[in-house]
């Protein structure tokens, strides 16, 4: 079936690029410092999207790959009627409820008591000069309580946590803000991380994800980059808790590249930007994936 | 068993479960009994020979043309990739053997934007297997 390819363009904007840029075609400074837009990039990535795939409505890409495969969506629908991994959830709320030393629990430290949250990282903290993310803020907030902060790689904690946690928002909207030039400059060294060929494979996250989303690497639809964060953890298989940053691990894996830690600047700074992206969609937490 | 004792072979096998563990649904046992039995079952295959053509298009770690191309005129090869052209009439498509050999080696020389990994620059295959991939898909 004929379709056109997304537009393989992909202009690296760090400053650093546009710095080089400018020297090499002796052009004022001034002309390359216009600042990032990111409502821009979103945007422009839907509309790749929907050139290359016009039959899937922009709301549907919270099911990722899903959408290229009716058999695929068949079976996630029929094992989201009675999840496999219900038991994990609770054991999550069981960790949201506990009441910490001084008597206060999680939903303290979040307004609303955690409903609507999730959808409000990863943020940028000015005090601290750096992307929190939803798991930071978990951390955040038992340390404020006196309590010991969980690892970030650790999905049999953290994870089970995260599992509960956003499902307080879920289909509630990503609601990701970029303000400031300082946070903008995180959300930028996301862009170019995403963007970025890597590893003796020379792929970038946008290899699979913008040129070829909705093609089939060898058996498995490529999912859209839009969309994507707003559906973790997932539990593939059924029972294996991934949260989104396992899943940045994994893939650059595959990719053979060595990835760095969960919970580095490089990952939430990606984070940063690839939740950006999703803005307006729906949160899907927490579900399964094959 | 008499597989794994192969040089090569074994990391295929490796590598096809990893990505099966990685994969999942309705569609993995067939091709991963496809890929084994192409490695596996091949007449020729035996402790001492280097791998063959197809040995080399197919593996995981080496070409893994499979995870992105389909090979209509070769039944063992099981896929259904389509993010780069079927590997067909390559002998038509490529008169000059240097230039298959070429773009296997590095096709961002052609086209810069391509996701195609530049396997002989970054040393995925060396050039001895990339002609014997141009063998394996000059019959295709």
């Amino acid at each position: 079936l004929p379709r056109p390819r997304p537009s393989p363009k992909a202009p690296p904007r760090s400053l650093l690029a546009r710095l080089v840029a400018s020297a090499v075609a002796g052009t004022a400074l001034l002309a390359w410092a216009a600042p990032a837009d990111p409502e821009a990039d979103r945007l422009g990535l839907i509309a790749l999207y929907r050139q290359a795939f016009p039959q899937v409505p922009v709301a549907e890409y919270v099911y990722g790959a899903l959408v290229f495969s009716r058999d695929a969506r068949e079976q996630y629908d029929s094992l989201m009627d009675f999840p496999p991994f219900l038991g994990t959830l609770d054991r999550g709320r069981e960790m949201w409820e506990r009441r910490f030393g001084n008597g206060k629990t999680f939903a303290d430290c979040f307004p609303d008591g955690g409903r609507n949250a999730a959808g409000r990282y990863p943020r940028y903290d000015a005090a601290r000069e750096r992307v929190v993310t939803f798991e930071t803020a978990l951390n955040d907030c038992l340390l404020a309580n006196g309590e010991p902060a969980l690892e970030r790689s650790d999905m049999a904690r953290m994870g089970v946590l995260t599992a509960y946690a956003r499902t307080l928002s879920d289909g509630m909207p990503m609601q990701v803000e970029v303000n400031g030039p300082a946070a903008l400059a995180r959300y930028e060294a996301g862009r170019e991380y995403f963007y970025r060929r890597q590893g003796p494979l020379n792929f970038a996250c946008a290899s699979c994800h913008v040129q070829n989303a909705g093609r089939i690497l060898r058996t498995e639809y490529l999912s859209p980059a839009v969309g994507q964060a707003t559906h973790w953890p997932v539990f593939r298989g059924g029972d294996a808790l991934n949260t989104l940053q396992a899943r940045y691990k994994r893939c650059l894996e595959q990719i053979r590249v060595a990835p760095p830690p969960i919970g580095s600047r490089d990952f939430d700074d990606l984070e940063y930007f690839h939740s950006y992206l999703s803005n307006g969609l729906p949160l899907k937490a927490s579900v399964f994936r094959k | 068993m008499f597989c794994s004792a192969r040089p090569g072979v074994g990391a295929v096998r490796r590598t096809v479960i990893r990505v099966r563990d990685d994969a999942g649904g309705i569609v993995r046992p067939a091709w991963v009994i496809g890929l084994v039995a192409a490695f596996c079952a091949s007449p020729a295959a035996r402790a001492s020979d280097p791998p063959t053509g197809r040995e080399l298009a197919f593996a995981a770690s080496k070409g893994n043309c499979l995870a992105c191309h389909r090979i209509p005129s070769d039944p063992s090869a099981i896929t259904m990739a389509d993010i780069g052209p079927p590997l067909i009439g390559l002998r038509a498509r490529y008169p000059e053997r240097a230039k298959l050999a070429a773009q296997i080696r590095d096709a961002t020389v052609a086209n810069p934007e391509t996701v195609m990994p530049p396997f002989g620059r970054n040393g995925v295959l060396t050039d001895a297997e990339i002609e014997r991939i141009v063998d394996y898909l000059y019959e295709r």
